[in-house]
């Protein structure tokens, strides 16, 4: 090693000649391009650019040079140095690509593995059907109206202009509390909320009711002694028998579809005058299977039309039981039946499929928004 | 009712091409439902006229078998036959190979008894006319032989089976329903009742309204000398078969018949068993009358009677009496068209469960302008038919009200439908429907027709109107209702427990809410507990569940044996709902009139008079809550589960539940715990005693939870407290401490949180141990402490005194030792 004092002896610094330079360069070429792995262009990494590499070394050296000579040689050195560095980062780049590429490939999974550690819960259709069907309504701006399932014979007849001799006030058709002339029952229909609705809020009022409701009936295919409904009412004055068609048109199109619509049809009922059912247009076959000659249809049996519920503009003594005057207000008032509409969606041949609690069957229709 | 199109043509001349579904879809939609239309007749052929010409017995039968020679008008033809009604000359119905019967049946020559039977006579109940298969159809003599017996007979015909609704009486007869045909079709109506009466001089019989507000009127007729036992015309027995009436006798046909064709009950006495006049009246307490069935009914004071001097005869408009009875060897009869009040009849119907052809009409209101018109027309058809002799003699006497004038204002059914209808359209439409309309300035004075009582007022007429119209022709509009509020809150948080619970695994259940009295034993609970089912039904579904829950969870464990005994193992159910509780203190709710706002105290009192209903949710789980999976094992559910269940339902609407040990049916008294929101009790969850579970079929160690909905949403924040949200570091401290065993984790929790006071930002239970190591009745409880400062970061010295004050508070109140 020589000493900063040493005389000039280009001799004695081998290490910085050409030739020297440009074997050490190859050398470590050759060491960057034979390293496999990441381990062996660590060592020729430190072999060759490290602290002890023969580059380092003749780099020491530039400072035993004169100043003259110190340019030139170090012009050399650096460029060996930065060519060595560049070709290293370049061998490591493709190394540490090639180890990414193989670890991420050893680390992949099997993504069909099911993940299935609690079983899947579900709400009842029937209730995500209530709350859709309120939806709706509560859109257009009605509020949605409760009350009790056990409730006082006159609001459930009397108010509804339901005379003391109607047979549907009968044991066959209500259940009665005990004891059976105490004037409490099980409510036959969500009317009696309407009533409550009206008492409480007066005119004008829109509200729609859905909820549980109780006949004396044996459960069998098509039966059941609870069933639910969804009922309309709306007081204000100068409602029309057109605004009920057009509302219902509206909730017909929300539950089932762009283009169903329903037909109205006279009938009976002691609360309203005029009184109509309610027919809906099917929604499959939207009546073309009523043609001669056109394919069955399952879900209106080829008749166009699905009984769907009742309606009727509200009658008078009605509104005069909630206190409102029938000389300024007129109102219309609907009740549709949630299990025939559910039933009816999905082709359902057994109501007690919706009474029974089956797990089955609510995990797979209770997916509905 | 049920309305063969030939009748319906004897008052409505139809244009032959007119079919008969056109009819019933124009009926349907004038309110009339014609929920079938039976077409009879059809699918009969080569059944012809034939006349029997000999007959002998094939012997050594068991049952009577002839062997029978036939003349089909052109040869001779031999048959078998098993019936004995008919002789030598009669004229039959003769199904001549190859024939066709109702429903398909092929009749062909083929051997039996010894013979080839070359064919069969057929029975009324064969053709598919009647119901008689009694013996075979004897055919009236003059029939030309060999001619088709479906165009003989005049059999084919088309039946409209109509829906009456309770409003429209009229429309149980075929003069209801023609004139609705009629009006629909603009065509005109030939009136069945438009029959010239004889002026009643009160001479026909002696008759005494006692209960005018029962009977306004009572028409009697008498005829004598007549042929009870004749059978009626076989034209009548058809068009009563096809009515879905059985042809019985004369006497009894003929007021079928004339009930049919108007719609006005009528009933025959005989003559010769009646004492003295015939007295309208309310039934004598303790009275009794044997009726037509040979029931003997005890009479109450509501029923209208018809009586005579032996006392009661017949139940007014529902059913005569066995004494007064027509038999075959009555001659003269007395004959009753009578009007009888709706509500009336209903009662006594009701009451003797003794549902008639007249009832039902008499309750849904009569023509009370018909009765003279069809006693004169059943008199005609008895004196024409059974050879008796009528008389002009007529009683009636007549106690019926003066019509009813409704004014009308001409603009209300256009008001009321949304589409104007001019003032003419208004009384073209009501003149239709039978009203006599006078037209004054601005409204018009209607008195409807006597077939239609169920018109009283405007809105009445203005629904005539808007069918007649059309609903189809209504347009179709939307009101704009005033701006709403949404849901309320509590159907908010409702609809957020459901979403919960279904997202932690829970399916919905909706169980009729219907138990029996054991369901209370079988949940262990005190005959003191309010959960015992106090509301009892009077008449429930079944005997078997007449009371209505207190708790929801028998429905949910019947639902869960259900899944579990279906192969679904590992289940988790919950139901929302209400549960009724009978009030102490109920007093039977207020009488008050329809039409008419209760006064405040009035309303009151009615939700007074119900029972408590309030709200519950609840849940069951069983099986693994975690399944086994290439995870790892299955994880059975657990108490765990069923608290945690609660929990997260709670936590989402904000609530925050402390968990207590408790004891309290129907759980297991060492997994039980009561669950509280402040001090209000939230309810109860754990795991199921194993007696409960035994009792309910459900699996062992089945776990639940029921709470109050009410007192949730109750306790649900309206505004959820801000948190401080501190951007300093946290420092985190572990605490174990031993307590003894039987020391609720709760507890330590509780004491650890308020002795580190408010620098705690969370505590968290990371490790339960107990062994060795601890001691024996010792447990060791690690927590995590998160702590915080609003305004810098905590030094050690600070999380160090944290810890300390921790530890002393737990120390304090449950003796807990830093580990």
């Amino acid at each position: 090693m020589s000493a900063p004092n040493d005389p000039y002896d280009p001799k004695e610094v081998a290490a910085l000649s050409t030739d020297e330079l440009a074997a050490a360069q190859r050398a470590a070429l050759a060491a960057f391009e034979a390293a496999t792995d990441l381990d062996q262009l660590a060592a020729a990494h430190s072999a060759h650019l490290g602290n002890k590499a023969p580059v380092a070394l003749a780099r020491r050296e530039l400072g035993a040079l004169p100043p003259q000579a110190r340019a030139d040689a170090g012009r050399r050195v650096n460029e060996v140095l930065t060519a060595l560095t560049a070709s290293y980062e370049a061998a490591r780049t493709g190394l540490e690509a090639a180890r990414d590429e193989r670890v991420l490939i050893e680390e992949a999974v099997d993504v069909t593995l099911p993940w299935d550690m609690t079983p899947p819960g579900g709400r009842h259709p029937l209730t995500l059907v209530q709350e859709r069907t309120s939806d709706v309504f509560v859109a257009m701006g009605w509020e949605v109206a409760e009350g009790p399932e056990v409730e006082a014979e006159w609001l459930n007849f009397d108010a509804l202009n339901i005379p003391r001799s109607h047979s549907a006030r009968e044991a066959q058709d209500t259940l009665w509390l005990d004891p059976p002339d105490g004037g409490v029952l099980l409510r036959t229909h969500t009317s009696p909320v309407q009533l409550r609705a009206l008492l409480a809020r007066g005119a004008p009022c829109y509200v729609v009711v859905p909820g549980r409701v109780y006949r004396q009936e044996a459960l069998d295919a098509t039966h059941s002694p609870v069933f639910h409904q969804l009922e309309g009412l709306a007081v204000d004055e100068g409602l029309t028998m057109a605004d009920l068609r057009g509302t219902l048109d509206l909730f017909a199109e929300s539950m089932f579809g762009a283009g169903v619509r329903t037909r109205l049809r006279p009938d009976h009922y002691p609360f309203t005058e005029p009184s109509a059912d309610v027919d809906l247009l099917c929604w499959v076959c939207h009546g073309s299977s009523t043609e001669p000659g056109a394919e069955f249809c399952r879900t209106c049996r080829s008749e166009g039309w699905i009984e769907w519920g009742g309606s009727g503009m509200v009658h008078p003594v009605v509104l005069q039981s909630a206190g409102v005057d029938p000389d300024r207000y007129t109102g219309y008032a609907f009740g549709i039946g949630m299990e025939r509409t559910l039933m009816s969606r999905h082709d359902l041949a057994d109501i007690r499929d919706l009474v029974e609690g089956d797990v089955r069957v609510t995990t797979a229709l209770g997916r509905e928004a | 009712m049920r309305v063969p199109m030939s009748w319906l043509r004897d008052y409505v001349d139809l244009p032959s091409d007119i079919a008969s579904r056109e009819v019933a879809d124009r009926l349907t939609m004038a309110g009339l439902q014609v929920e079938r239309v039976d077409v009879v007749g059809a699918g009969i052929s080569g059944v012809v006229v034939a006349q029997v010409v000999a007959f002998e017995a094939v012997e050594g039968q068991k049952k009577p078998i002839r062997w029978v020679t036939l003349n089909d008008g052109s040869e001779e033809r031999q048959v078998i036959c098993g019936a004995t009604n008919f002789d030598v000359g009669d004229v039959i119905a003769y199904a001549r190979p190859p024939a066709t019967l109702p429903g398909g049946f092929e009749i062909t020559a083929r051997k039996t008894y010894g013979h080839i039977s070359d064919g069969m006579i057929c029975s009324g109940r064969e053709l598919g006319i009647s119901d008689d298969h009694a013996g075979i159809l004897v055919l009236p003599s003059d029939l030309t032989l060999g001619s088709d017996v479906v165009a003989a007979l005049d059999l084919r015909d088309e039946v409209l089976d109509i829906a009456i609704n309770p409003d429209r009486g009229y429309a149980l007869s075929v003069r209801g329903v023609a004139r609705e045909v009629a009006t629909s079709y603009s065509l005109p109506f030939r009136d069945p009742a438009d029959v010239e009466v004889p002026t009643a001089d009160g001479s026909a019989y002696d008759v005494r309204i006692l209960a005018p507000e029962g009977c306004s009127r009572y028409v009697a007729r008498t005829l004598s000398g007549l042929r009870a036992g004749a059978a009626s015309p076989s034209w009548m027995q058809r068009r009563l078969t096809m009515a879905g009436m059985r042809p019985i006798s004369l006497m009894v046909d003929v007021t079928n018949y004339v009930m049919l064709a108007t719609g006005q009950p009528l009933h025959a006495f005989d003559r010769a068993k009646l004492a003295g006049p015939i007295v309208v009246r309310w039934a004598a307490a303790g009275e009794t009358l044997r009726t037509l069935d040979d029931v003997d009914r005890a009479l109450d004071p509501t029923d209208l009677v018809i009586a005579d001097d032996s006392g009661p005869i017949a139940l007014a408009g529902v059913m005569g009496g066995a004494a007064t009875e027509i038999t075959d060897t009555t001659t003269d009869v007395v004959l009753e068209a009578a009007s009888f009040d709706a509500v009336s009849v209903a009662y006594t119907a009701r009451r003797h469960r003794l549902g008639s052809e007249a009832s039902r009409r008499f309750e849904r209101g009569v023509d009370n302008d018909l009765a003279a018109a069809a006693a004169q027309l059943a008199l005609s058809l008895m004196a024409e038919l059974g050879g008796g002799t009528s008389t002009d003699a007529a009683t009636d006497v007549d106690r019926r009200p003066a019509a009813p004038t409704i004014v009308l204002d001409p603009e209300l059914p256009g008001r009321i439908a949304g589409v104007p209808y001019p003032s003419t359209t208004v009384e073209r439409r009501l003149a239709d429907i039978g009203c006599s309309v006078t037209a004054a300035p601005g409204r018009l004075e209607v008195t409807p027709p006597s077939w239609r009582p169920d018109l009283k007022i405007p809105v009445d007429l203005v629904e005539e109107v808007i069918r007649l119209e059309g609903y189809d022709k209504l347009p179709s509009t939307i009101p704009k209702a005033p701006a709403g509020r949404g849901l309320t809150r509590p159907q908010r948080l409702r609809r957020m427990i459901g979403r919960t619970l279904a997202a932690a695994g829970y399916v919905e259940v909706l169980s009729a809410p219907f138990v029996d009295l054991d369901s209370a034993r079988r949940l262990m609970v005190d005959a003191s507990d309010p959960r015992v089912p106090s509301v009892r039904l009077a008449n429930p579904v079944s005997e078997e569940e007449p009371y209505l829950r207190t708790t929801l969870l028998p429905g949910l464990l019947a639902a869960l044996a259900r899944n579990v005994g279906r192969g679904m193992v590992d289940v988790a159910l919950f139901e929302a709902g209400p549960v009724f509780r009978a009030r102490a203190e109920a007093l039977p709710p207020p009488s008050l009139p329809a039409g008419q706002r209760p006064a405040a105290a009035d309303l009151a009192a009615l939700d007074n008079a119900l029972p408590e209903q309030p709200g519950r949710i609840a849940g069951v789980l069983t099986g693994a809550r975690v399944l086994a999976g290439w995870w790892g094992p299955a994880r059975s559910a657990s108490w765990a589960d069923a608290i945690e269940g609660v929990r997260e339902l709670a936590r989402e609407v904000g609530v925050e539940v402390t968990v207590t040990a408790d004891t309290h049916a129907p759980f297991h008294p060492g997994r039980c715990a009561a669950l509280h929101v402040g001090s209000a009790l939230l309810g109860h969850a754990g795991e199921l005693h194993p007696r409960v579970t035994e009792a309910f079929g459900v699996p062992a160690r089945t776990v639940g939870f029921e709470i109050s909905s009410d007192v949730l949403i109750a306790a649900a924040p309206e505004v959820a407290p801000t948190p401080v949200v501190s951007a300093y570091p946290p420092a985190t401290i572990d605490i174990a401490v031993v307590v003894d065993a039987a020391v609720p984790s709760a507890a330590v929790s509780d004491a650890l949180r308020d002795g580190a006071g408010k620098l705690l930002e969370a505590i968290r239970l990371f490790d339960v141990y107990e062994g060795g190591q601890v001691g024996d009745g010792k447990k060791s409880l690690a927590f995590t402490l998160r702590l915080r400062a609003p305004d810098r970061t905590l030094t050690a010295e600070e999380a160090a005194g944290v810890r300390e004050s921790a530890v002393a508070e737990a120390q304090r109140r449950v003796g807990a030792i830093l580990r």
